[in-house]
């Protein structure tokens, strides 16, 4: 039981970091690249970008959950299951990884960005060899921070069936007053979240030269 | 090499500030060019204005005979990489080693990954760095990293290096070593250099010609020697201040001795060939007056010797003005103070 919850909450998580992270990355760099001041300014879209991101993230998870419904069954097919929660969970984390990326990018000195510019870097050109190198070891402890928020709302998964560890800790821990089953499972998330945080911040540290 | 035409940049704001009032320059090809002045005084804007980091809001910007102002961005960013700039604060990526941030250049200007590898290897020993090139640029001290950094912008052979205070935040041995790097460039490749800085030893230690900047304007232009022995400007001659002028106290200049005797106040200024030759004793020998040494300094301005001496003469009315008399016939730089 406790097994088959963990490959359900590793497989949500898991798919749906990346997938947020595939949306979120260019989301974000053109919410950075498009801020005044920045590359390849643009003010009307940057606004635009900006609140429907903030409206993203606004959203209560359980809400976003149900209200995406009809989008996630033409989707896969089909609105309950772990592949179903899928698509809230990547929709939910989509926002918040390009707000990561934006604040990575901000990081960057501009004096690196100017370097690039005044040897004739094209935008493309830096957006490749200069923002995603340079904030690459930032971008990882976020995506770390992503990964353990998203097991936090997997928990929720449970509300249109998407199983997972949360959702055993609710139905049969806490549902059904089965102590040890929620003990278990807490302590696997413990130790679940203390893994990708100790391997997100190694490879982050492998990653910074500075 | 470059000329600038009546550059002019506001910065809009609460409250706008002028930061470039009608400048004009022409900096000609081959030569080290100072850009000197306080804080504030628009020097990195100017500079920025010739690679159009900066655009102007008005005025012309040539390069090598290209009219780099009015160039679509395409066109921009090619006449930039022959450009080199050298940042104040390095700009490496702190990502790539050594050699990758040397490369980079090359890889924006599709150079061939074979030819990079030759180039960047040529580039760090002429800036002595061949032992570092895989190490990053955390591991390397501020001396090191500007040495990247001129190598690194040098990489596609530019005909103009662009240095923004690149030794202002080295130590003074290592600001020696970097300027005597840049000079040895200009004289090996022929490179057009230009040079913004706040520091006084800098123009003088490499520069051939010096624009002096203040309040965003071009208050004095011309060789260095001449600028600096010869300052016409209020702001030259602050900034001149305790540094080549002559600090002579006050009780010197108003203190009459042997009672009432005549006597003449002289300041020297000695350029190139003249700060060798004996010129007082001379002077002593064919007019006979005295003259009292009260304040003498010596310095290099780049290759030449410039000399400076405060000169007290005592003696017969009309032998002091034959011995001034000599003293222009010299040919040396000659003021009366009192």
């Amino acid at each position: 039981m406790l097994q088959r919850a963990l490959i359900e909450t590793l497989t949500m998580v898991g798919a749906s970091t990346v997938i947020a992270a595939a949306a979120g990355l260019p989301l974000g760099l053109i919410l950075a690249c498009t801020a005044p001041g920045h590359i390849l300014e643009q003010r009307l879209i940057n606004r635009i970008l900006g609140a429907i991101i903030n409206v993203g993230r606004s959203i209560p998870f359980i809400i976003l959950m149900v209200a995406v419904i009809p989008f996630t069954r033409f989707v896969v097919g089909t609105s309950i299951g772990t592949t179903a929660a899928i698509v809230p969970l990547s929709i939910a984390a989509t926002p918040f990884v390009a707000r990561l990326v934006e604040s990575a990018v901000f990081e960057i000195d501009k004096g690196v960005i100017e370097a690039a510019q005044s040897m004739g870097s094209s935008p493309w050109q830096i957006i490749w060899k200069v923002l995603i190198p340079e904030a690459l070891p930032t971008l990882v402890l976020g995506l770390t921070i992503t990964t353990v928020n998203l097991i936090g709302y997997s928990a929720m998964a449970g509300a249109i069936g998407g199983g997972g560890l949360g959702d055993l800790a609710i139905r049969y821990g806490y549902q059904r007053f089965r102590a040890d089953v929620m003990i278990q499972t807490v302590v696997v998330l413990v130790i679940l979240v203390q893994a990708l945080q100790m391997l997100g911040d190694w490879a982050s540290r492998k990653l910074s030269k500075r | 090499m470059i000329q600038l035409e009546g550059i002019s940049k506001t910065y809009s704001g609460e409250k706008a500030v002028h930061a470039l009032t009608d400048v004009n320059l022409h900096i000609p090809a081959g030569k080290i060019f100072g850009i000197i002045g306080p804080s504030g005084a628009g020097k990195s804007t100017l500079l920025r204005c010739i690679n159009l980091l900066e655009k102007p809001d008005a005025g012309a910007v040539w390069v090598d005979g290209v009219r780099l102002d009015t160039l679509g961005p395409k066109e921009l960013r090619q006449a930039r990489q022959k450009m080199g700039m050298v940042f104040q604060h390095f700009n490496l990526l702190s990502s790539r080693t050594v050699a990758e941030n040397v490369a980079f250049p090359l890889e924006v200007a599709k150079v061939s990954s074979q030819r990079r590898k030759q180039i960047v290897a040529d580039l760090l020993q002429l800036v002595g760095l061949e032992d570092k090139a895989n190490a990053y640029p955390a591991q390397l001290s501020g001396g090191q990293k500007q040495r990247v950094g001129i190598a690194r912008a040098l990489a596609n052979e530019p005909r103009v290096l662009l240095c923004d205070e690149a030794t202002s935040a080295l130590d003074p041995e290592t600001t020696k070593s970097v300027l005597q790097l840049l000079k040895s460039i200009n004289q090996q490749l022929n490179l057009t250099i230009v040079v913004v800085t706040h520091e006084m030893s800098v123009i003088q230690e490499i520069c051939d010609l010096v624009a002096v900047l203040d309040e965003g304007t071009v208050q004095e232009c011309g060789p260095v020697v001449d600028v600096f022995t010869r300052p016409q400007a209020e702001a030259t001659k602050r900034m001149l201040r305790g540094t080549f002028a002559a600090n002579i106290p006050p009780e010197l200049l108003s203190r009459t001795p042997n009672g009432h005797a005549p006597r003449r106040l002289l300041k020297l200024s000695f350029v190139g060939d003249k700060a060798h030759q004996p010129i007082i004793s001379h002077m002593v020998q064919n007019c006979q007056v005295d003259a009292n040494i009260l304040f003498g300094r010596i310095d290099q301005m780049k290759d030449l010797p410039f000399g400076m001496l405060v000169l007290e003469l005592v003696g017969e009315e009309e032998r002091l003005t034959a011995a001034v008399g000599f003293l222009r016939s010299q040919q040396v730089e000659l003021e009366v103070l009192a």
